[in-house]
């Protein structure tokens, strides 16, 4: 199942700024809700996101239980160099979710 | 409950009063939400973030729509008035609110090759409230904005179970 | 804001809403959630459409194969046929909704077990399909077997259920472009599902959002699946016969 989609512009002219967005499938489970039985539900959420650019990282933020289902971010970066965007989500049950784009700068 | 009365900072043996206060805790902890008595104040959060730094009114815009129709999805975009230079650039973003069961809702990290100050998102709010968004420059300073915002509920809205 | 719920509430609002006077459940909207459905890039429902395209290809059951198989490039082969259902199934001898027809085709051609109502597989996999005739009129088929179907589904919408004694025409023929609550009352046209509902924090059904009004007027909902939810989706796709397909569709 794909998981995540993200948009970035395929090509740039050099010193351009681009924006950038992310969106990854998860549930964001705040922790705070019990189940039918009265029980807590316990917490499994997106905590951290990482952008980079060409390996280095030009975004990131810590995510907390207020963040909306399928959390979505938009930010900016200034195109440099060709190279690849790379967006990482880290889940609190350990997964990892990767996503890749492309930029052709001239 | 016992956890919740631990973590708050004392020195020393608890007093008699303290450990009524801890008592009246579990009592009223039967009947309200765990968070409500849990959650640090709007205040205490953002305190925490700018380490007790005074914060500056001005050069940041939040964007969030006044009214809402369901607090589920929010759309939220913080743009800061900053040359996004070496010298002079957005370091962090720290947005909160004032409600939910916890104070924080995120905390954007920026460098000056973001060329923009701007970064949007989409939050939750469980009831109408103040958010507020407080920006970390280069030079230290912190500056801030707050907003309100009404969330009205849906007629319809599904059982859990 | 204030602006257009005023002009909502200025409409004439007595009974069914004339063919001129038609209007999807997303003209009812705040300008946030309708940015939200129309942009591809922020409507969290495409991540559901990208798992039903990745679905689509995906080789299943005893036979191996996909729906790819048989049916090629989706862009091509199901443009337009989502604004054709509920269509009449000659398996069951009644009409099928497009999950229906999906988890149909499943049983017969691959074959493999159904994906489970509601399932995100087969909600991806429906969303897919259907936003092949994002744009699209409505086109719901003329075959006389459907009618006694239809039929069953207009006297559904008119019956009154629940504790609340209310019917579907008391609220979205009678009352629509009133508020509920906070909320403004729609037409309810089904014209973008599978959806996300802010509220569901999810892609639903039809069927789903169906089952929440009943259980809204405190009535016993019928079981996903249920003939009844079908004939009433048959009834409102004629009803919204020419309207053009959203799908995928966000709404609060």
């Amino acid at each position: 199942m794909s998981r995540a989609l993200v948009s970035v512009p395929t090509t740039a002219r050099r010193g351009e700024v681009i924006e950038i967005r992310a969106m990854a499938a998860h549930l964001m489970e705040t922790g705070h809700r019990t189940d039918a039985t009265g029980t807590t539900i316990p917490r499994n959420i997106i905590h951290r996101f990482v952008c980079t650019y060409d390996g280095d990282e030009i975004f990131s933020a810590v995510l907390f239980p207020a963040i909306a289902a399928n959390p979505f971010l938009a930010f900016t970066t200034t195109a440099t160099t060709s190279g690849v965007i790379a967006f990482s989500w880290f889940g609190d049950d350990g997964s990892v979710q990767q996503a890749t784009a492309e930029i052709t700068v001239t | 409950m016992l956890h919740e009365v631990r973590a708050q900072p004392s020195i020393g043996p608890l007093r008699r009063r303290e450990v009524l206060f801890a008592g009246a805790l579990c009592i009223f902890g039967v009947a309200l939400p765990r968070a409500a008595l849990a959650r640090p104040s709007l205040e205490d959060a953002i305190r925490s973030f700018t380490g007790g730094a005074a914060i500056q009114a001005g050069r940041v815009r939040l964007a969030i729509p006044p009214l809402v129709e369901n607090g589920n999805t929010v759309g939220v975009t913080v743009a800061v008035d900053s040359p996004m230079t070496g010298a002079d650039h957005v370091t962090r973003i720290g947005l909160f609110n004032e409600k939910n069961p916890q104070a924080e809702v995120a905390v954007f990290r920026l460098w000056p090759r973001a060329g923009r100050a701007q970064v949007s998102t989409r939050i939750r709010l469980a009831t109408s409230q103040a958010v507020a968004a407080v920006v970390e420059m280069s030079d230290g300073s912190f500056w801030s904005s707050d907003a309100s915002v009404i969330v009205t509920l849906a007629a319809c809205i599904e059982d859990l179970s | 804001m204030a602006f257009v719920l005023a002009l909502v509430l200025a409409l004439p609002c007595a009974g069914e809403a004339a063919a001129a006077d038609r209007r999807s459940g997303s003209d009812f909207m705040a300008p946030e959630t309708r940015a939200m459905q129309a942009d591809d890039m922020s409507n969290p429902a495409m991540l559901w459409v990208a798992d039903g395209e990745q679905s689509w290809h995906r080789p299943e059951g005893a036979a191996g194969r996909a729906c790819a198989t048989c049916h090629g490039d989706a862009t091509r082969s199901m443009r337009g046929v989502a604004a054709r259902y509920p269509a009449f199934a000659e398996a069951t001898g009644r009409p099928v909704d497009l999950s229906g027809r999906i988890n149909l085709c499943r049983r017969t051609h691959q074959p493999a077990p159904p994906f489970a109502s509601e399932s995100r597989e087969l909600l991806a996999l429906t969303a897919y399909v259907a936003y092949q005739s994002r744009g699209m009129p409505i086109a719901p088929p003329q075959d006389p077997r459907l009618d006694p179907f239809r039929a069953n589904g207009g006297a559904l919408y008119e019956r009154r259920i629940g504790q609340l004694d209310l019917s579907c025409a008391a609220c979205h023929d009678a009352r629509w472009g009133q508020q509920l609550g906070g909320s403004v009352i729609p037409q309810a046209h089904p014209t973008a599902y599978p959806l996300y509902r802010l509220e569901w924090q999810s892609v639903g059904s039809l069927q789903r959002r169906l089952r929440n009004c009943m259980v809204g007027v405190r009535a016993e909902p019928y079981a996903f699946g249920a003939p009844e939810l079908v004939d009433l989706e048959l009834f409102l796709m004629g009803r919204a016969g020419g309207m053009a397909l959203e799908t995928p569709g966000v709404r609060p």
